[in-house]
């Protein structure tokens, strides 16, 4: 964190991770179009996702899935005025210096898209414009703050609508924050190791019960209901891609699931939103996917 | 701890961050976002966050109309932010559809500053708050462009690009910024905030 400055100071730690906490409480729409920024904004989104394909298609089609078109990325920017995120490969610093380039507010460090770099995630330190990257477990979550990200994302397996993976992660996470808080200061060091994760990142951890940074969850969510679970599982805010593009009646599910983060934790809300929105996305069950294909284990 | 009941409006937003910063001030904070939970409490604060999905769970869950009548009838509010823009007469570059509550004769420009690689802090010294300016954070804000009589301009950027922009104002019970002091951990701010619903 940067302490006070004396003159105007862009891509500060407080400014790119404040940028998540405004975020908190909100849905994140994976887009393809203007045409689908449009829907996302109007349901009451708190910011889009701009992508290539959505991953159900990614899985589909196969081949190697890349940044979007910059004309594509500027097409959404020019039609919504919420923030427009962006998703960059994982390792490929330049696709990022072009989303930065082009004015998208956040970098989605995404093993959704095939991996440039199968060693280095992407120096994030380096950028003004701040990173969420997604996370199976602490340790993950860690190492991709250690190299700058701004804001996390549990990952579940994108592209399914099956919930399950999304569920292990955000357990596995929260329960591994829970298990630092309860050691004794001098078996920190090993919890360190054991993680592969900073020491100091590992006390404060233990010390605050919580991340340094914004947590919200994402892959497979379908359903309000889905949704809303990851909430009372302790997400802050949840990213929905194929689920809404994919489904019968768009918009109206988009505005369902945003009522429903917002009332998560009443069963009447989500019971109300609920009703009436048609043929979810048709799903896959991750089991059924051979592990080469599963995207949740991308990323180190 | 006093038994004034201050609520932040928890639609969407950093609802948590200024709970925290007025648990400080020794009030009762509690998350609103209910029709009744708006008769139950002393004053306001309207978070951080998306205006445009704050003013449209707003209108969804009846809670506008009851936040308006009671702004109206005096109840004191706090805007970061999106509160400020939710506080607004006018919002230059929002939705058409989008509404705020009102209540400062001010017209502000949502995301006036430019976009996320735009956000920044910078010192600004604010009317009322003591000790030194405070390290106000920008994040994709909004400025004020324009007030009538009656607002009391608090504080301006005080350097780069933005230099003389207003950011903190006041009318009546009303107070808006344009930053984001629940961020910082430095309560000034809240604590004059505070003082204003006590003195009210």
């Amino acid at each position: 964190m940067s302490e006070s400055v004396n003159t105007p100071v862009t891509g500060t730690s407080r400014v790119k991770r404040g940028m998540a906490e405004m975020l908190k409480g909100g849905v994140i729409m994976d887009v393809v179009t203007p045409e689908q920024a449009k829907i996302a904004e109007d349901a009451g989104a708190v910011a889009v996702m701009a992508l290539e394909r959505v991953p159900a298609d990614i899985r589909a089609q196969g081949g190697v899935s890349r940044m979007s078109d910059p004309d594509m990325i500027d097409g959404i920017i020019n039609t919504v005025s919420i923030p427009v995120m962006a998703k960059a490969r994982i390792g490929h610093f330049v696709e990022a210096q072009v989303l930065q380039a082009l004015g998208v507010d956040y970098i989605d460090e995404s093993e959704v898209l095939t991996p440039a770099d199968y060693s280095n995630h992407i120096d994030k330190w380096a950028f003004t414009v701040p990173f969420v990257c997604g996370a199976t477990n602490l340790g993950e979550a860690l190492r991709r703050i250690t190299e700058g990200a701004a804001m996390i994302r549990s990952k579940g397996e994108a592209g399914t609508g099956d919930v399950s993976n999304a569920t292990t992660h955000m357990r596995k996470i929260r329960g591994e924050i829970k298990r630092l808080t309860s050691l004794p200061e001098d078996e920190l060091y090993v919890a360190a190791k054991e993680l592969q994760a900073p020491f100091d990142l590992v006390k404060e951890i233990a010390q605050t019960g919580k991340l340094p940074v914004v947590m919200f969850t994402a892959g497979g969510i379908a359903t309000p209901a889905d949704a809303a679970m990851m909430m009372q599982l302790g997400a802050e805010g949840v990213f929905v891609g194929s689920g809404i593009f994919k489904s019968g009646n768009p918009a109206q599910r988009a505005e369902a699931i945003v009522k429903a983060v917002t009332f998560y934790d009443d069963p009447d809300v989500i019971a109300k939103v609920s009703r009436g929105l048609g043929e979810a996305m048709v799903g896959i069950n991750v089991e059924e996917i051979p592990q080469p294909h599963r995207l949740a284990e991308r990323g180190w | 701890m006093s038994d004034l009941v201050i609520g932040v409006l928890a639609l969407q937003g950093d609802v948590r961050e200024h709970l925290a910063a007025l648990a400080e001030c020794d009030v009762i904070a509690r998350p609103v976002r209910r029709p009744g939970e708006i008769d139950e409490i002393d004053a306001l604060v309207i978070p951080g966050g998306e205006s445009t999905t704050m003013s449209k769970l707003a209108l969804t869950f009846e809670v506008f109309e009851p936040i308006h009548k009671r702004l109206a009838e005096g109840m004191p509010a706090y805007g970061s932010c999106a509160g400020m823009i939710m506080l607004a007469d006018e919002v230059l570059d929002g939705r058409a559809d989008q509404r705020s509550f009102g209540g400062i004769g001010m017209t502000v420009r949502r995301n006036a500053f430019g976009r996320q690689v735009d956000s920044f802090e910078s010192p600004v010294d604010i009317d009322g708050v003591e000790g030194g300016p405070v390290n106000a954070v920008f994040i994709r804000a909004p400025w004020v462009e324009s007030v009538s009589d009656q607002v009391e301009v608090l504080g301006r950027v005080a350097s780069g690009p933005a230099t003389g922009r207003m950011v903190a104002v006041r009318q009546g019970h009303l107070l808006a910024t344009s930053f984001h002091p629940e961020l910082t951990g430095d309560l000034r701010v809240h604590r004059l905030f505070v003082d204003m619903v006590r003195e009210g």
